[in-house]
C-alpha cells in the first residue's frame, strides 16, 4: 500500500464542552475508504477536520502532506457537505459555473462534470425543484470540478433509492480507478460492501480499519453489520476485552 | 483575495436576486413607493415632504439593504455553503466585497431610482447638486450592507436576524434627526446619535437638500464610508474558516 494520503494523529475535537474525538490515530490510503458509524459517532467531525473547517483541541490533521486546510490544498481537496451546500435559487450549470470560476477552472469543465454526474437533462433546471438524490449529485458535482486529489464525502448517498445509490458508488469506483483517493461516510452498513477498506467509527473512536473482507473474516461474521455489533457488543458486555480490530491503535 | 472569486461572488449574488423577483421588487421599487407615500400624505403642506423627504431617502435604502444583507448572509451561514466555500480558494475578503460589490450596483439603481422619483415625479426642493443625493444614498445602502453582514454573525436563524431590524436600525432611525433636529433633542440622545452612522447619511441628505456647502456633505460622507468600512472589517473578523 502506498504512503497514506490522510493522517490523523491524536486527533481532539471539543464541541460543546465535550470531547467528540479524543485522541484519534487514523490514516486513508488510496481507493475507496467508507467511514461508517451510526449518526452523531463523529463521521462528520473527522471528514470537517480533515478538510480544516473544524475548530480542533489537539493533535495533527496531514493531507497529501501538507496540514489540513492549508491554503495549498484548497484545489487539491474536494468536499461534498451532508447538506449538499448548492444554491437552491440558481439552477445545475449556474450553480456550477460559479464554484469552477471560484476554482479557476475553464467553463467546459462544467459540461463535462454535469455528464459524469448523469444530470445532462437537468442542466438548466433550478436546484430547489430536484430531487433529493439530484440535488446531491449537483453537490457531488460542484466537489469535482476543481479535479481534485482527494474527495471528501459527507454522507453522498443518504436517503436514495437503491437504483441511485449503486450508479453513484459506480461513479466513485470510477474516480478510484483514475487515481482519485475517496474518503465517504455513511451510516448504512450495506454500503461497506461496496468500499476498499473501512473505518468504522463509534464513539468518536475507530473500532476497525481493514478491508470489509477481512473485517468480516477477524470477527467470523457474514456481514459488516453483524461484524460491527461483534466489535461492539463485546466492550459493552464485558468492558474493554481483547479487540479483534486489526490495526486498532 | 482574488478578483476573479470576488467576482464571481459578485454575479452569483446578483444572479440569485434576478431569480428572487419579490426581493428584487423590496430593493428597487419600495423606497420609491414609500417616499411617494409620504408625499401623498403632506399632499397639501408640500413643504413637510421638502423636510422629511431627504431624510427618508438615507433611511429607506439603509433599512431595505440592511435587512436583505442580513437575512441573505445567514441563509449563506448556514446549511454548510459558507463551510464549503471556504474548503475553496476564496479569501474572507473574496466573500465580503463579493457580497459589498452586488449589493453595492444594485444600491446604484436603487438610489437612481429613489432620486428620480422624489426630485423629478414628486418635486422634491434641493439646493444642491442631485447628483450627490444618489451619491450618499450608494455609500448609505453600502453601510445597510455591511452592517446587516455584520450582524448576521450573531444570529442562529432568519427569524434572529430579523430582529436586528428593530434592535440596530430603529433606534437609528428615531435618533437621526427625522423626527426633530438633533440639537433640540437631551444631550445624551445628542452623543448617542453622533455615534450612529445613520445620522450623517441623513445629514449629508438634509444639507444638500438645503444647499449647503459641499464641503460639510463630503465631510458626512467621508463617517458614512468610514462605518462601512468598519462594519465590513468587523464583518471579516466574524468570518471563520475553522468553527466548532
Amino acid at each position: 500500500m502506498s504512503s497514506p494520503v490522510v493522517v490523523v494523529d491524536g486527533l481532539r475535537v471539543v464541541r460543546g464542552g465535550t470531547a467528540v474525538l479524543d485522541g484519534l490515530d487514523v490514516t486513508v490510503e488510496a481507493g475507496v475508504t467508507g467511514l461508517l458509524g451510526p449518526s452523531g459517532c463523529g463521521k462528520s467531525t473527522l471528514l470537517r477536520s480533515v478538510v480544516g473547517v473544524q475548530r480542533v483541541a489537539g493533535g495533527t490533521v496531514t493531507v497529501l502532506g501538507s496540514p489540513a486546510g492549508s491554503p495549498s490544498l484548497r484545489t487539491r481537496v474536494g468536499y461534498l457537505t451532508q447538506s449538499s451546500s448548492v444554491y437552491d435559487d440558481l439552477s445545475v450549470t449556474e450553480n456550477l459555473r460559479f464554484f469552477a470560476r471560484v476554482l479557476g477552472r475553464p467553463v467546459r469543465v462544467v459540461d463535462e462534470t454535469v455528464e459524469l454526474v448523469d444530470l445532462g437533462r437537468h442542466r438548466d433546471q433550478v436546484v430547489g425543484r430536484l430531487s433529493g438524490g439530484q440535488r446531491s449529485r449537483v453537490g457531488l458535482a460542484a466537489a469535482l470540478l476543481g479535479d481534485p486529489e482527494l474527495l471528501v464525502l459527507d454522507e453522498p448517498t443518504v436517503g436514495l433509492d437503491p437504483v441511485l445509490r449503486r450508479d453513484l458508488w459506480a461513479v466513485f469506483h470510477r474516480l478510484a480507478a483514475d487515481g482519485k483517493v475517496l474518503l465517504i461516510s455513511s451510516h448504512v452498513m450495506d454500503e461497506a460492501e461496496r468500499c476498499d477498506r473501512l473505518l468504522l467509527m463509534r464513539d468518536g473512536a475507530i473500532i476497525a480499519h481493514d478491508s470489509p473482507a477481512e473485517v468480516k473474516r477477524a470477527t467470523g461474521t457474514d456481514s459488516v453489520e453483524d461484524a460491527f455489533l461483534a466489535l461492539v457488543v463485546p466492550r459493552e458486555g464485558r468492558g474493554a476485552t481483547s479487540s479483534t480490530s486489526e490495526d486498532q491503535r | 483575495m482574488t478578483p476573479r472569486i470576488t467576482l464571481a461572488i459578485t454575479a452569483r449574488v446578483l444572479r440569485q436576486l434576478t431569480r428572487d423577483r419579490r426581493t428584487l421588487a423590496i430593493l428597487l421599487v419600495l423606497p420609491c413607493a414609500l417616499q411617494a407615500l409620504l408625499w401623498w400624505i403632506f399632499k397639501d403642506d408640500p413643504l413637510v415632504f421638502d423636510r422629511v423627504g431627504p431624510a427618508l431617502l438615507a433611511i429607506f435604502p439603509f433599512f431595505v439593504m440592511f435587512l436583505v444583507t442580513s437575512v441573505t448572509t445567514l441563509r449563506e451561514r448556514s446549511g454548510g455553503m459558507l463551510e464549503r466555500l471556504f474548503t475553496l480558494p476564496m479569501g474572507k475578503l473574496d466573500f465580503l466585497l463579493g457580497y459589498a460589490l452586488a449589493f453595492g450596483l444594485v444600491a446604484m439603481v436603487q438610489a437612481v431610482l429613489a432620486v428620480s422619483v422624489a426630485v423629478g415625479l414628486l418635486g422634491m426642493d434641493v439646493g444642491g447638486p442631485v447628483v450627490m443625493l444618489g451619491v450618499v444614498g450608494v455609500a448609505d445602502a453600502v453601510l445597510g450592507t455591511a452592517l446587516g453582514l455584520f450582524v448576521s454573525a450573531f444570529a442562529r436563524t432568519e427569524f434572529q436576524a430579523v430582529q436586528f431590524l428593530p434592535a440596530v436600525v430603529v433606534p437609528q432611525i428615531l435618533v437621526c434627526g427625522l423626527l426633530t433636529p438633533r440639537d433640540a433633542m437631551p444631550g445624551v440622545l445628542h452623543a448617542v446619535s453622533d455615534v450612529m452612522p445613520l445620522t450623517y447619511a441623513v445629514e449629508a441628505m438634509d444639507r444638500l437638500a438645503s444647499g449647503e456647502a459641499l464641503g460639510r456633505v463630503w465631510a458626512d460622507l467621508a463617517v458614512v464610508v468610514a462605518f462601512g468600512l468598519a462594519a465590513l472589517a468587523l464583518g471579516a473578523a466574524t468570518l471563520r474558516r475553522r468553527t466548532e
